[in-house]
């Protein structure tokens, strides 16, 4: 298998992305290692399924998705991080985040459905598009736009984000932030 | 869903305070404002991004493995 350095680059690049949407997924680095090291193999077996031109990072996101879907089908989350305690682990934290409000968010962010949760990293932090989003989950592009606002409605809940001035009449700032039609 | 026409400045970065206050909707609940919009969406990104900082090199060195002809096992 000698594969394209092009296409190997490509992959290469979205490994740590990748990896930080197993993180998100799973709850769980080990975890999510594996998840990341299974879809790099299967990905190079199926080089040859993947069209060159066309978005790596979102078929890598697909095989990886994939792949926790099945195995979450079998066990469910055994190892949850509810808390956020593999917050714990991480050496590093970015300076402008303080470590409690990565904690609260993190554990928040484990309160969501898995479905609501992919959406809104998938659009929210991986930087796909709602229609790429919509394939790598393999649903309507609606879809993904209602479970991201979902999502990041039972957010601002859990993390009592609220300012009484952004209540209300910023429906239409809304449908345009999200792409959801007013209807 | 309702009938309420566009504010103005839908395409604008910020809201207009003022118009915000006065349009008040009794249910909060659906309608999150911008400001929470923002701050979600900075929290979401740096969460992320702290994912992302420690990533392990053997991910890169096991597909430069896979990679080379000579490393690899015949297959079956």
């Amino acid at each position: 298998m000698s594969l394209d350095p092009a296409l190997r680059d490509q992959m290469l690049a979205a490994v740590p992305s990748l990896r930080a949407f197993a993180i998100s997924l799973s709850g769980n680095v080990d975890r999510a290692d594996d998840l990341v090291q299974e879809t790099l193999l299967r990905a190079l077996a199926n080089i040859q399924s993947f069209q060159p031109g066309t978005n790596m990072p979102a078929w890598l996101f697909t095989i990886l998705r994939n792949l926790f879907r099945s195995e979450y089908r079998k066990r469910r989350r055994e190892v949850e991080d509810s808390d956020g305690s593999y917050a714990e682990s991480l050496k590093t934290h970015p300076e402008q985040t303080s470590h409690v409000e990565f904690k609260e968010f993190s554990a928040a962010l484990a309160k969501l459905p898995d479905d609501q949760r992919e959406a809104l990293i998938l659009v929210g932090a991986s930087g796909f598009s709602y229609e790429e989003a919509a394939e790598i989950c393999g649903c309507a592009v609606g879809t993904i736009k209602s479970r991201v606002n979902r999502a990041r409605t039972r957010l601002a809940n859990l993390l009592n984000i609220e300012n009484p001035n952004d209540f209300g009449p910023d429906r239409a700032t809304r449908a345009v932030l999200t792409g959801d039609d007013v209807a | 869903m309702n009938d309420r026409k566009p504010p103005e400045g839908t395409g604008t970065e910020k809201p207009m305070e003022a118009q915000q206050t006065t349009a008040k909707k009794g249910k909060g609940q659906a309608a999150l404002g911008r400001e929470i919009q923002a701050k979600i969406g900075q929290q979401l990104r740096a969460y992320y991004d702290a994912l992302i900082e420690p990533t392990p090199s053997r991910f890169s060195e096991l597909v430069r493995q896979l990679d080379k002809p000579d490393s690899k096992e015949s297959p079956e």
